[in-house]
């Protein structure tokens, strides 16, 4: 089998499995990397987002073959080191506002949270309602409101 | 148990353990708690799963562990619902320890409960509020016996803070070094007085959820994210139709062949696959050639149901001679599908079995694995996992029995998970009803007012059926059955609308159903609050002042004008934009909705990709009290979780039916509500109460949220709307093939980086 060489929340991992298996798999069933969730599989529910790179992506989606040796891939599990902190601002913020439910959406929330802030950042401009009309992450236990607050919350710390 | 019990002494006792383990006694006895007549006023459904778990009450117990902590195994699952919290609440309350140091677990399949393990009609926090709390002072006051000893002062003299015993001359001890001296040889019984709610410090304080740092980290593990030896991901290819079965399979050595598929089986539900990874299953799952067998269902759709609805509607009489208000309304059917799908881990050997899974009736998906596996009960061993949302779904074991089924088939421990495509199309959903209504009245009084509810058939075969068939014959409801049992002690009349009836006929088996937070009330109440409307206008008055005239009590009245008062009702608002307001009460208590919502056509057009913007609902006033709200923040959370499921009842979602299967197959094609359906402004007040006792609240807000916004709709276009939700004559998204049963995996995933 092709083996498979990448970067996990800062670990340099190579996995023995074929190409085409997603990334998502990859990290829940054979790195037993379980914090991106299983929502749909087709990029549809988000509930698996992570980062590459620092952007969000959903490994439900990506071939772990597409993935280079330095490309590196974040899960919640390994976002609070890429701050100086305990927690990043993000989950410190759903802590504050009390977010999660259930809480099986809410990895992929803060991570798309977080890319979300690191955008607009980027373009110089402040998070608006319409950027978080435009989050797709589904909650069905419908904490949709706090998240709001979380994120207004988590950007201004970050 | 009712208010009165306040300061009376409640017996509990402590068990002979090695550390201090301390139980409630029995409760009052259940006949007693059962009122005979007027079953609307005095009885509800509460009350009878309550009577029912009562003589168990008293084998479910509180530890405390040497290192200080204490340990409670909830018989109930922790679905999102926060119930893990309050219960900690209350132990941490009686016992004076810090909330953080109590360890609410949920508590594995114990038969002897009977009907104590079922996890529904919002009953938790009504059922175990006295229980918990006398086995939390029992364990206190054991406690503070053994410090007495240890520290030679009289346990009047010592106080007991943060988990530690102090005495007057500067001596302490820590509860974790008691543990052991407070425990009991020999079962002894103990007598003790609850705390009286006017000195609760943590009761009724609002708190964090004690699992929210396990859920931001990624360490929170659900059912699938348990390392449990062999078992590796297994999953199911379907057929086309609901409950279609395998007639062959053409291609089954070619499939065992695949990268990483490990074995085929044929099972009673269709083809499981077992793999290395969840991806190898998906693609082993879209490779199977299938012939099929018809289903349960086959060829009906949307319009074969609603006849045959039609067909079953118990007549309304003939109309009075005095002026009436009639409406017909449809509620299609819609998915409780939570967002962890359908799954369990099951390893079955030839002697035995144990299965994982989040399960809100544990004791009847035990009997039924092992029936099924042909094995004793005490050879099955269930375990309660942590669930991703429930909404009804989890009441039911469905991939608890197939994974167990699956395993026995391939002899190897099964990881099994549904698909999205499967659970949204072979899922259980809240059956299709309509609901008629006809309200009559004469100058300013209303003088009767008759529902008919017509409904396809729900599965309560659950447990709850169980308890209320165990209950019903002490009932004064006569012969209606479980489900008309249901429906009677789950609705009640608010309003003084003078003879009031309300009949359930149900019709059509074949579809897999179940509750949706809630079975009945947001369809029934939507109807209702829509003719409440309706003879306001009749009657020239003002909606908000017609529903405050005509409700029956204060505490009804209180919450109906906070929203009101609070959401500046009557405000003027732009053409094409209303409020509305609906009014529920159930659980014990009561709730009112405010809604604003602005059905303009440039944003009911605004532009949403694979989704349905439609009418958006700018504000959300509610106003809700439970009684004694245990933990206001975990109260708040639930309505705002309640308000989100009202907007998608009545606006975006549901299942279309189509020659015997529903088109939808994805999040993007059944529209529950997004960020971009989500009010800016939601406001959610807990109305302060002075009531001893709390009320549910998982489902409670879901009726008058849905309902205050199908009135704000009617009065923003000036049309009662009749079929929810209201998009459902529109398919807005391309339905997917049914062959094979699942999507293909996306491999466009970095394109979207962002
Ligand atoms: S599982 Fe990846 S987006 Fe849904
Ligand atoms: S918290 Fe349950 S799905 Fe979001």
């Amino acid at each position: 089998m092709p083996e498979h060489t990448f970067r996990v929340n800062g670990e340099q991992v190579t996995v023995d499995v074929e190409g085409d298996v997603r990334l998502l798999w990859v990290l829940r069933d054979l790195l037993g990397i379980t914090g991106p969730k299983y929502g749909c599989g087709i990029n549809v529910c988000k509930a698996c987002t992570s980062h590459l790179n620092g952007a969000a992506v959903n490994p439900c989606a990506i071939p772990v073959e597409n993935l280079r040796p330095t490309d590196e891939v974040t899960t919640i599990e390994g976002l609070a080191d890429t701050v100086d902190a305990e927690l990043h601002p993000m989950q410190q913020a759903w802590l504050d506002h009390d977010v999660a439910q259930c809480g099986y959406c809410q990895p992929g929330q803060i991570m798309a949270a977080v890319a979300l802030v690191r955008r607009v950042a980027a373009e110089g401009r402040p998070v608006t309602d319409a950027d978080l009309d435009g989050l797709r992450n589904i909650c069905r236990c419908g904490t949709y409101s706090r998240i709001r607050d979380a994120i207004r919350t988590g950007a201004g710390n970050m | 148990m009712s208010g009165t019990l306040g300061r009376r002494r409640f017996l509990g006792y402590v068990l002979a353990a090695p550390t201090l383990v301390a139980v409630a006694g029995p409760g009052p006895t259940a006949a007693a708690q059962l009122p005979s007549p007027e079953i609307t006023e005095i009885l509800d459904l509460n009350d009878l799963m309550t009577v029912a778990a009562l003589p168990t009450a008293n084998l479910i117990a509180v530890e405390v562990n040497p290192d200080g902590t204490v340990s409670f195994a909830l018989p109930r699952a922790e679905v999102g619902q926060g119930i893990t919290t309050s219960t900690a609440m209350l132990i941490a309350e009686e016992m004076d320890v810090p909330l953080e140091r109590v360890r609410v677990t949920l508590a594995g399949a114990r038969p002897e409960l009977v009907f104590n393990q079922l996890t529904g009609g919002s009953n938790t926090t009504i059922a175990t509020y006295t229980p918990v709390r006398v086995a939390a002072a029992i364990a206190r006051r054991r406690l503070l016996d053994a410090a007495a000893s240890r520290l030679g002062s009289p346990p009047r003299e010592l106080t007991l803070t943060a988990g530690v015993v102090s005495d007057r001359r500067g001596g302490s001890v820590a509860i974790g070094a008691l543990a052991t001296a407070a425990a009991a040889t020999r079962t002894e019984p103990v007598s003790v007085r609850l705390r009286p709610r006017e000195q609760f410090t943590v009761i009724g304080t609002p708190r964090n959820r004690i699992d929210a740092l396990a859920a931001v980290t990624g360490r929170k593990k659900f059912a699938m994210d348990l390392d449990v030896g062999d078992a590796k991901p297994t999953m199911v290819c379907r057929p086309p139709t609901i409950n279609g079965a395998v007639g062959s399979v053409t291609n089954l050595a070619q499939v065992r062949a695949l990268p990483g598929v490990t074995d085929v089986a044929v099972i009673s539900t269709g083809v499981a696959v077992r793999a290395e990874t969840f991806g190898q299953c998906i693609d082993a799952v879209r490779a199977l050639r299938v012939s099929w067998k018809p289903g349960t269902v086959e060829g009906t759709s949307d319009d074969t149901v609603l006849r045959r609805l039609r067909a079953a509607e118990l007549p309304i009489g003939l109309p009075p001679p005095t002026p009436t208000v009639e409406g017909r309304f449809t509620f299609y059917f819609r998915s409780n599908s939570a967002l962890e799908p359908n799954c369990a881990i099951a390893d079955v050997r030839a002697d035995r079995a144990e299965v994982w899974s989040a399960l809100k009736s544990p004791i009847v998906a035990q009997q039924s694995i092992a029936a099924k596996l042909r094995l004793p009960l005490s050879r099955v061993t269930v375990h309660v996992t942590e669930g991703g949302g429930s909404f009804g779904r989890k009441l039911f074991f469905d991939a608890a029995l197939e994974a167990a089924e699956a395993s026995k088939a391939m002899g190897k421990p099964v990881k099994l998970m549904w698909h999205r495509a499967d659970d949204s199309r072979q899922g259980r959903t809240h059956p299709m009803c309509t609901s008629r209504v006809r309200a009559s009245y004469l100058g300013d009084t209303v003088l009767g007012y008759h529902q008919r509810h017509t409904s396809v058939t729900t599965d309560l075969g659950h447990g709850l059926g169980e308890i209320i068939t165990a209950t019903a014959a002490r009932l004064p409801v006569g012969d209606i059955g479980f489900a008309g049992t249901f429906f009677q002690l789950s609705q009640t009349m608010s309003y003084d609308f003078g003879v009031s009836t309300r009949l359930l006929s149900e019709t059509g088996r074949g579809f897999n159903t179940g509750s949706m937070r809630n079975v009945y009330s947001p369809d029934v109440t939507c109807a209702r609050e829509l003719i409440v409307d309706q003879l306001a206008a009749r009657m020239g008055k003002d909606p908000y002042e017609f529903r405050r005239d005509f409700l029956r009590d204060d505490r009804s009245r209180a919450v109906l004008e906070r929203a009101a008062e609070a959401g500046g009702w009557g405000r003027t608002m732009p053409e094409g934009t209303a409020q509305g307001i609906a009014f529920h009460a159930e659980y014990k208590a009561v709730s009112a909705a405010l809604v604003e919502i602005d059905c303009r056509p440039e944003t009911v057009g605004r532009p949403v990709r694979d989704g349905v913007a439609g009418p958006r609902v700018t504000r959300v006033v509610f106003a809700v009290d439970v009684g004694l709200a245990v933990n206001p923040r975990g109260l708040e959370a639930q309505m705002l979780g309640c308000i989100s499921d009202g907007i998608a009842l009545a606006l975006t979602s549901s299942l279309h039916l189509r020659d015997g299967h529903f088109l939808e197959a994805s999040w993007d094609n059944y529209f529950y509500t997004r960020q971009w359906n989500i009010p800016p402004e939601v406001r959610i007040i807990v109305v302060p109460s002075t009531s001893e006792e709390p009320g549910g609240a998982g489902e409670l807000g879901v009726a008058a949220s849905m309902a205050a916004v199908a009135c704000a709709y009617g009065r923003a276009t000036g049309t009662m709307p009749t079929s929810f939700p209201i998009n459902h004559q529109t398919l807005s998204f391309e339905p997917k093939p049914t062959v094979p049963p699942v999507p293909e995996s996306p491999v466009d995933g970095l394109d979207h980086a962002r």
